[in-house]
C-alpha cells in the first residue's frame, strides 16, 4: 500500500492530468465568469458608497481579491514546486510553473489598483511602507521564478532551482500579512480576516467575497490550461502526445 | 446613469482600476490558448515530416 491514494497517483500521470485539466478548466472558467458578473453587479451598482471614502472604496472589490490571490497563488506555487522537486512529479512542477505568470499578474494588479486607490485617499500613489514594499518584493519573486525557469534548459535542474527559490520566498508571505501590525504603515489593517468579527458591512462583504471567489476560479481555470501547455511541451515525443496530435490531424 | 459613470468624482481612479483588471485578466486568459494551439500545430508538422 502506498501512502499516495490510487486516484491521485493515476491523475499525476501527464496523460491523465492533461485530459482532466482540460475539462476541469472549462468548468472553473464558467464558474469564474458567473461569479464575476454577480460580483461586478453588486460591487459597482448594488452596494452603497463608503461613508468616508465615497465611491473610491469600490476599488476594494478588485484590489483586495487581487492581493489575497497574490499570496494564495504563491503558496500553491511553492508547494507544488516542492512536491514536483521531491517526488519528481511532472504535473506538479507544471502546476508551479503555470502559477507564476498568473500570480505575477495578481500581484501587479494589487499594486496598481492600490496606487490608484492611494492617490485620492492618501494623496500619493506610492510610499515605501512595509505593506507596499513587501508586496513589491513578491512581484520580484514571481518574476525571478519565471526568469530562472526559462534560463535553465534541462527540466529537472530547472525544477530544482525554481523550487528552492520559491520555498525561500515563502518567508515573505507572513511578512506581507502581518506588515500592517508589525510596522507603523499607511496601509489600513485587515477588516475581513480578523478572528473575532469582520468589521465590514454585509452589503460590502457580499461583492468582496463574490469577486474573491471569481478570482480564485479564474486562477484555477487559467493555471490548468497553462499546466497543459507545459506537459505538452515536455512530453511531445511521448506516445500519448503523438496519438493525441495524430488523432486530431487524422480527422 | 451619468452619476454611475461619475463615481462621486472618483471616476478616473475607479474606472482605470477596473479597466486594468479587465485587460490584464483577458490577456492572461488568451495567452495559454495561443500557446497550446501553436504547440499542437508544431508537433503535428513534425509528425507529418515523419520525425519522432
Amino acid at each position: 500500500m502506498s501512502i499516495i491514494p490510487n486516484w491521485l497517483h493515476r491523475l499525476s500521470s501527464p496523460k491523465n492530468f492533461y485530459r482532466f485539466a482540460g475539462s476541469a478548466s472549462n468548468w472553473f472558467g464558467w464558474i469564474a465568469l458567473s461569479l464575476m458578473v454577480a460580483g461586478l453587479y453588486y460591487g459597482l451598482i448594488d452596494s452603497p458608497p463608503d461613508y468616508q471614502q465615497g465611491d473610491s472604496a469600490r476599488i476594494m472589490y478588485v484590489h483586495v481579491p487581487a492581493a489575497w490571490m497574490s499570496m494564495f497563488v504563491y503558496v500553491v506555487m511553492a508547494g507544488s514546486a516542492a512536491v514536483g522537486m521531491i517526488w519528481k512529479i511532472k504535473a506538479s512542477t507544471a502546476m508551479a510553473n503555470a502559477s507564476a505568470p498568473v500570480g505575477a499578474m495578481f500581484t501587479a494588479l494589487a499594486l496598481v489598483t492600490g496606487m490608484l486607490w492611494g492617490k485620492p485617499m492618501w494623496g500619493t500613489y506610492w510610499v515605501w511602507d512595509a505593506r507596499l514594499t513587501s508586496e513589491l518584493i513578491l512581484l520580484f519573486l514571481y518574476l525571478g521564478y519565471m526568469a530562472l525557469r526559462s534560463a535553465i534548459e534541462e527540466r529537472e535542474a530547472a525544477a530544482r532551482a525554481t523550487a528552492i527559490l520559491a520555498l525561500v520566498g515563502v518567508v515573505n508571505i507572513p511578512i506581507i500579512h502581518y506588515s500592517v501590525e508589525w510596522w507603523n504603515t499607511l496601509h489600513q489593517g485587515p477588516t475581513v480576516t480578523k478572528l473575532d468579527k469582520p468589521s465590514i458591512h454585509i452589503s460590502m462583504l457580499i461583492p468582496l467575497l463574490l469577486m474573491a471567489f471569481a478570482f480564485k476560479f479564474y486562477y484555477l481555470s487559467n493555471v490548468l490550461r497553462r499546466a497543459r501547455c507545459e506537459l505538452l511541451e515536455w512530453e511531445q515525443r511521448k506516445l500519448w502526445v503523438r496519438e493525441l496530435v495524430g488523432g486530431r490531424s487524422g480527422e | 446613469m451619468s452619476e454611475f459613470f461619475h463615481m462621486g468624482g472618483y471616476a478616473f481612479y475607479v474606472w482605470t482600476s477596473y479597466a486594468l483588471v479587465a485587460v490584464f485578466m483577458l490577456l492572461n486568459w488568451i495567452q495559454p490558448g495561443v500557446r497550446e494551439r501553436r504547440l499542437l500545430r508544431d508537433i503535428a508538422r513534425r509528425l507529418e515530416r515523419g520525425e519522432r
